[in-house]
Parts: structure tokens; sequence; C-alpha cells
């Protein structure tokens, strides 16, 4: 009944797997309404439940991972996720630094569960959420929550060709200045995490008229305690600039280290 | 005695994941459980203690594919709360963006997730391979759902443009007009997708369904209304909390939810909002229904899919009429003044009501969330459905009739990861 059809060999095979997170990040695959098709053509999409009901089998060219560790099952389920595949690339915050999740990672996870759990015994979660990089090697990590789809196309497109995936890694900062904007923390007193956020979004908040709130996490090198003094500057206090730190990055080393530097 | 299990380790093509269990004893399907197992996320406790005006982006990442929906029901409860209203251009705005989170994730479930059960591929993308110009135009279609989001939100995924009182930017009235010639080529589309999906072999089956939803006096329900069932139910969102209520299973990580008098499962989503507010379909949208041959309440759920291309008439023709009359509001955003106070709201999401709870203290610290996602309140009636339509297809070989029970689950489009504060199909034939 179903037309499954069995490329030869020299059609790579895609995987996508998920582990904690929203399934935003692997939407953004099916949210590639032009070039899904012509992926289809030049990859065996071979594995991805969220749109097909193929089973896992064997061994795949290219993992995309979404998602992160959080029980101890999916602990055990990355490392045959791992074994599986010749590449591995994380797509999103979830993936590549925690996610939003992550902010159990400050608390206790016991009180978390019952606050949302009748019975928090029935529920099996670690202590902490952690990127797929602290469990197995990774091949390349792709930022943002959620991530872009454009930049999605370029990393399958570079590993079709073999070639590094052209995705810069400076700040949004920069991709404001080239973009043209007003700066939004200059021109209007705004706080923006722009200077130390990681490129990719196209400087979308300010665009507009919004501050970065770091949803692609710590840029390349990023100066945050400096970023900090001038947001205490326009008026925000210790908690709202722990706050601003932690969210959908938190766990992610440089926005740790400064969260952490405004503990009461 | 016979019997026998039958079980889907890992449900496809739904969003999270889940699995189903089946018990069989004596030919008669004597339990279905879904069983969710996404990983917890724990939103309701980590969302204690940050400010009010956070609530719309921490919200929107408990689900990639109705983000729109997290963020206006989070809008909505905490200006209930703080006692502010939004109407205008931007309430219509509002009302655009929710149109396009609406086409977008219709499209996806009717395109790749649904239609692939009528037309026997694995999915969607195998199906492009002999339908290219159906699923094409299914693509179509959702890719101008996205671009209204793009355009009103800033992206489609997880927009970044809403604030509680309003938003960011407001988008300039040409802006918006270069939108209109392509939504009126996806309304076009879309008439085209509710004729070929009516044409589809379905499964001859009625349940007697208890539907829930909002229904609003003047408009098809997205952000506003009172809940109502077709049990003769009507309050206010505010005492969504005396009716319904929420439990906790062992088997899932998704909390169920049921009504509080009557303890029966009830249907939130399409199917619920079609049967309880078909009067307020715009002229073009009922027009479209009568055509595909749409009953004026539809108790198949193997037919949602016809009610999915409906409603997405509607989003479309709606997305229109907004654009036309579009004039730049004053201000982009309503001033807001924190206060303590307790807010409710609920809106429509694609898959179903969503209804968000939040306590505030004095400084707009949020002190309390509570959040009932569509799946969470689907789950029970998705068991029903697995206990009463399977028995239908018992005769069928394993294969088919784990297939059937796959089918079966999605007609209502669950969401797992966001029902999870969700599936494995195991059939135990005894």
């Amino acid at each position: 009944m179903s037309a499954t059809h069995h490329r030869t060999s020299s059609v790579p095979r895609l995987a996508v797997w998920k582990f904690a997170s929203c399934d935003g990040c692997q939407l953004s695959l099916l949210d590639c309404e032009d070039e899904l098709l012509a992926v289809a053509q030049a990859l065996d999409i071979a594995y991805f439940p969220e749109a097909t009901r193929a089973p896992i089998r064997g061994t795949y060219d290219l993992s995309l991972v979404e998602g992160s560790i959080t029980t101890p099952h999916d602990a055990e389920r990355i490392q045959d996720v791992r074994r599986r595949s010749r590449a591995l690339i994380t797509i999103g915050a979830c993936a590549t630094s925690g996610g939003i999740q992550a902010l159990r990672n400050f608390a206790d996870v016991r009180e978390y569960a019952s606050i949302v759990y009748a019975r928090p015994d029935y529920i099996h979660a670690l202590a902490t959420s952690t990127p797929i990089s602290d469990h197995v090697k990774v091949d390349f990590e792709l930022r943002g929550c959620p991530i872009d789809k454009g930049q999605l196309i370029e990393v399958i497109s570079s590993f079709l060709a073999g070639r590094k995936p052209a995705t810069p890694s400076h700040s949004v900062c920069l991709q404001c200045k080239l973009k043209g904007n007003v700066c939004v923390m200059v021109a209007q007193g705004t706080p923006c995490l722009g200077p130390v956020t990681h490129a990719g979004c196209g400087a979308l908040c300010p665009s507009y008229d919004r501050g970065c709130y770091g949803c692609f996490g710590p840029a390349e090198t990023p100066n945050a305690p400096s970023l900090s003094a001038q947001l205490a500057a326009l008026g925000m206090d210790e908690e709202a600039l722990q706050r601003v730190y932690r969210t959908f990055n938190a766990q992610a080393e440089a926005f740790r280290e400064e969260s952490e530097r405004h503990d009461e | 005695m016979t019997s026998r299990t039958i079980s889907v380790g890992a449900l496809a093509r739904v969003e999270g994941e889940g699995g189903l269990e089946i018990v069989l004893r004596d030919g008669e399907v004597k339990s279905a459980a879904l069983n969710i197992f996404e990983p917890p996320r724990f939103f309701e406790a980590l969302m204690r203690g940050r400010a009010f005006t956070e609530a719309p982006d921490i919200a929107a990442r408990i689900c990639g594919i109705c983000p729109v929906a997290y963020q206006m029901s989070a809008v909505h409860a905490m200006e209930d709360a703080l006692g502010v209203a939004v109407t205008g251009p931007l309430r219509d705005l509002r009302r655009l963006l929710y149109c396009g989170e609406w086409i977008e994730s219709h499209m996806l479930h009717v395109h790749m997730l649904h239609m692939p059960d009528f037309l026997g591929y694995a999915g969607g993308v195998d199906m492009a391979r002999d339908h290219g110009d159906i699923v094409r135009r299914g693509l179509a279609i959702k890719k101008v759902g996205n671009e209204i989001m793009t355009l009103v939100g800033g992206r489609e995924i997880h927009p970044i443009n809403v604030r509680v009182g309003g938003f960011y930017r407001a988008p300039r009235k040409r802006e918006l007009r270069t939108l209109a010639e392509r939504v009126e080529r996806a309304l076009e589309q879309a008439l085209q997708v509710a004729r070929f999906v009516a044409g589809f072999d379905f499964p001859d089956c009625a349940r007697d369904y208890v539907f829930v939803s909002l229904r609003h006096p003047d408009e098809y329900p997205f952000n506003e209304g009172r809940i109502v069932s077709s049990r003769g139910l009507d309050i206010a969102a505010r005492d969504f909390e005396t009716h319904f209520e929420e439990f906790h299973v062992q088997r899932s990580t998704a909390l169920h939810a049921r009504m509080r008098l009557c303890d029966e499962p009830y249907l939130v989503g399409p199917l619920a909002r079609y049967a309880l507010n078909a009067d307020v379909l715009s002229p073009l949208a009922k027009e479209a229904a009568r055509e595909a041959g749409l009953e004026a309440v539809c108790v198949n759920p193997y037919r949602s899919i016809i009610v999915r291309a409906v409603e997405t008439i509607y989003a479309l023709d709606e997305a229109l009429r907004i654009i036309a009359r579009y004039e730049e509001p004053d201000a982009s955003c309503v001033a807001i003044e924190p206060r303590a106070g307790v807010g409710h709201a609920a809106t429509e999401a694609p898959r179903g009501m969503l209804y968000h709870r939040y306590r505030l203290e004095a400084d707009g610290t949020i002190a309390e969330a509570i959040i009932t996602p569509p799946t969470s309140q689907n789950q029970a009636m998705i068991e029903e459905d697995l206990k009463r339509l399977t028995g239908a297809f018992l005769h069928l070989p394993e294969d088919e009739l784990r297939h059937r029970c796959e089918q079966t689950v999605r007609n209502h489009d669950p969401c797992i990861s966001c029902s999870t504060h969700f599936l494995r199909l195991e059939i135990d034939r005894g």
C-alpha cells in the first residue's frame, strides 16, 4: 500500500531526531516550502517521524538533532543516534545549549515537578537539561530559537558539497549595522542583547523596534560584563540583568557566567 | 478467550513523542491508551518569578507548531489581569496573525500529516513523487500563512513582535497591501483543496462527541469569546477551572482534562469549532462547506480534513478583509501599569482551545501560571475514538490495523510537545 522507494546508495540518507523541544526547529525544514521537495531529491529523508512513518533502520549519513537531554532514557538514546550517524548536526538552542528547559539547572527539579504535576513521582526527569555536545561528539551546531531556515538550507547544502557552512559567528549588532538599522539602544534607550548575541536572525528584533533578547545565544567572544554595565545604566536592576541572560540559552557558557555574576 | 495487543512504538506524523496501547479481548476493544513520553519541560514552574512582559516569548516555546496561540492566550490573560483592553487595528492585527498560523498549521496537517493516510503513503514527501502538484499547491498555501506571520510577527516560528498590550511595531498599510494578491491566489487554491479532500474515501462512522469551543456572536472564534459546549455550557473564560479540571495519569507526562460535572471526555478543535460556530463563517467559507458536502455538524473524525480545508478558506478570506480595512494605529501598543491580579484567557489554537491563567504580584512578577493545551484536553476523547472506532478494523492484517489506529489519532492533529505538561501503539490481544 505504501510506496516506499528504495534509493540507490549514492543518495545520502537524512535522519531528523527529537529530544526535549518544541518541534519548531524541525518544523523549519517543513517550512522550507520552496526548497523542501528539492531537498527530498538531493537527500533520502529516511527517518523523520514528524513527517513520515518510515521506522529507524541502519545508519544515516546526516543526522539533524533537535532538543536537549533531560531524561535518563534520552541520555542513552543520543548515544545510539551518534552510533548511527556519519555526521551529526544539532539544530537550535535546545540541542546546542539546553533550551528554556535548562532553567531547571538553576532551580530544584523536584520542586518544578511538584508545581506542574499532581504526582511528581510519576515523572522521570534529570536534574538538568544539557546540550547534545555534553553527551556525544557534535560535528556542527546551528543556533537559534528557532533556527533560521535559510541557514538550515545552507548547512544541508554545505554538507552535500562537503564544505564548511557559511554561518557567521559575529554579533547581531554587526548584522544591524550591515542592515542599516538605527541602534535601538543608542537612539531609543531600549535594552538590547545585540552586542553579545550570535548572528543568524538577520537582526530581527531591532528591525521591529525591539531590543534583541538573545535567542541565538552568545556570539564568539562576547563582552557580556560590559554590556551589563550599559543595561544597568538604562535602568535594569540585578534581578532583571540575571533574567535577561537566563532565557532560551541560559546554559550557554557566556550567558550562564554573566547571569551568575548577578546572583543576589 | 482470544486476545491480542496492538502497539505503535512511536506515532509518526504528529508533533512530539507518543505511543498507543490497545487491548483486545474476544474481538472487542477492551481499552485504549495514548501514552505520552515527551520529556516534561516544566513551563508552569519556570514562568514563576519572570516579569509579565516575558510571558508571550516564553509561552511560545511550548510549541513551535502553534506559537501564536500560546502568545495570544498569554497576552490576553495578562491584559485581563492588568485591566487593559486592546481594540481597533491592534485587535485586527492579532486576528490577522492568528489567521496566518491557522493557514500554516492546517495546510501542514492536511497535506503533510493527514493526507498521506488517505492516499496510502508513508509521508508527504513520498506522496509528492506521485502527486507533486497536490503537495506543491498545499505548500504554496502554507507559505502564504507563513508570510502573514513573518510580516505581522517578524518570523513564522516564535514571532518576536507580540507583546502584552499590542505589538512592538505595527506594520505599515502598504506592507500589508503587498500580501493581498498572494492571499487571494492562496484562497483560490484552498477552494480547490476543499473540493479535492471532499472526494476522499472516508471510513463510515459517527461519534457522539461533546464539543467545546469558543463562541463569539459576530466572528468565527480566534482570540475571544465565551466557552460553549454542544451540551449547553456557556461560560466566561475566567470560569474555565470551575467547569474543567486536569488530572495526572501514570503513563503520561501530559495532564488529561475532563469536565468536572459530567466527568465525560470532550473534544476541542476544528470539529468542535465548526459544529458550534458554522453560522458565523463567511459566506464564501459556508459555500465551500456546502459544496464539499459537509454536514451542519460533522461527527466523523476522519472528515476533519474537510473542516480544516474550510477553516483555511475562512482564515484566508478573513485575512483579506482585515488587510482591506487596516488603518495604521496611533500607537503600536497600549500603555500598561503593573498591578497585582489574576487574569484568564482562552483562544483557539488550530488544534483547539488553549486556556491560560496567571497570578501577578504588584510589580508584575508572575506568581503562578496555569496552562491547559488543546491536546491534553483531547487526549481522553482520542482514547474513546480508539476504543469505539478501531473495532471496525480488527479483521485487517496487523500492519494495516496499526495504520488505522495511527490515523485515528492523527484525525485530531495532536500536538504532543505542547501537551506535555504526550505517543507508542501497543495492541494487547491477550
